[in-house]
């Protein structure tokens, strides 16, 4: 074997772990008789050992913190547009709301005037709307910007929106319903503009899910 | 830890600038040494391995989830450091002042090869003499041994980082290994 061609190759590709097994045997039996060679070995390998003995470095105090601050601006657009992508069914529905709330405040500020779904045979006195004793509401009744005083029956659904429920008789220690004349179906009472909203999403699904 | 570096990418590619802050901080003293090794100057290498995290950071993008992450990022510090060797106007060694580099600096560099290896471990301690004979290695070599040895990457990860053939990386590091036992053999 010569030393410097063949044995020298054999031992880096030892310590490369790039080595065939009988390679290695003839790599062994070299050294045994190769005193240079055993001498060069032993000089890699050491080599080796030396290299990894090397202490590690530590960075500057605070590079990270310069790093983060040279990072170019964040684009807040591109952002958004990738959270849309990662989350669609969140944009569709994030999308949904900002239309519906936008709808909604804008009929809550915009019409303050006094609304009632029927009109016959109530009467509105201002700001007031009264069910009189002998009269019967058939079907739902919605009173929007007004206050809703009942003495006689409604058969449906009550909603009063932005406005109240007055009891004709203050003193009647027995609570609202009491003091109201019938309502044979659900009282609503919405004054607030969270409630307002709901009732519009609620009314909207309703639509929306509505089985005829 | 791959994994949890992993995981950290794919909330940096979302947009999160928190997780590539951990990135950095995991990183940063690996690749600030190895530009110190390549480069020799303390200030300089602070520049590059800065360099290195704004460019990962611009391009994350193009970093494919599946292979290593210390990888990728190598083969930038890589392509970053031998680009500013290249680019050296030859002057800059004889005007090079290196300050806090563990004796890296230029002139002892100089000086040391004209005297005799006793003289150097005397003059020396051992580490800062090991060190200072990678950086009188040339560059080619220098890179190759850096990434073997002191970042223990395995020679086809190497292969990678330096887009050379495993051939060339086995080559390179074989007589890296020669010219660092002449200089190490009397130590
Ligand atoms: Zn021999």
């Amino acid at each position: 074997m010569k030393c410097k061609k063949e044995a020298i190759e054999l031992m880096h590709r030892y310590l490369d772990g790039d080595i065939l097994k009988e390679e290695e045997t003839t790599l062994r039996k070299h050294l045994e008789e190769c005193e240079t060679c055993q001498q060069h070995f032993h000089e890699l390998k050491r080599t080796v050992t030396l290299l990894q003995s090397t202490e590690n470095i530590q960075a500057p105090d605070h590079f990270t913190a310069s790093v983060m601050a040279k990072l170019p601006p964040e684009k807040k657009h591109v952002k958004y547009i990738k959270w849309f992508k990662l989350h669609p069914v969140l944009t569709a529905a994030a999308i949904f709301f900002i239309f519906m709330f936008g709808g909604v405040l804008t009929s809550w500020n915009q019409d303050n005037q006094l609304v009632v779904s029927k009109q016959e045979d109530l009467i509105i006195d201002g700001e007031t709307v009264i069910v009189p004793h002998d009269v019967t509401v058939e079907g739902d009744l919605v009173v929007k910007n007004g206050n809703l005083i009942i003495e006689g029956t409604v058969d449906g659904n009550v909603t009063i929106i932005n406005g109240q429920l007055i009891d004709e008789q203050p003193f009647d220690q027995e609570g609202l319903m009491a003091s109201v004349g019938e309502v044979n179906g659900e009282l609503t009472h919405v004054d607030q503009v969270f409630e307002w909203m709901l009732y519009h999403i609620k009314s909207f699904f309703k639509n929306v899910f509505a089985v005829d | 830890m791959e994994q949890l570096i992993k995981d950290k990418i794919i909330q940096v590619k979302r947009g999160n600038r928190a997780a590539f802050e951990e990135v950095v901080a995991f990183f940063q003293d690996r690749i600030y040494h190895h530009c110190l090794r390549m480069i020799g100057n303390a200030h300089e290498a602070e520049d590059i391995a800065q360099e290195v995290f704004i460019r990962a950071y611009v391009n994350i993008h193009s970093f494919d989830e599946r292979r290593k992450f210390s990888t990728w990022l190598y083969r930038i510090a890589t392509n970053l450091t031998i680009d500013r060797i290249r680019k050296r106007k030859p002057d800059y060694y004889l005007d090079a002042e290196i300050k806090g580099t563990d004796g890296l600096d230029m002139y002892s560099q100089l000086a040391s090869d004209h005297r005799q290896p006793d003289e150097e471990v005397e003059g020396l301690e051992l580490k800062q003499f090991i060190h200072n004979e990678i950086a009188n290695l040339p560059a080619k070599y220098r890179s190759i041994i850096m990434l073997r040895y002191i970042e223990e990457f395995s020679l086809n990860e190497i292969s990678e980082i330096m887009d050379m053939p495993l051939g060339t990386v086995k080559t390179r590091i074989h007589r890296g290994r020669e010219a660092l036992r002449k200089k190490l053999r009397h130590v």
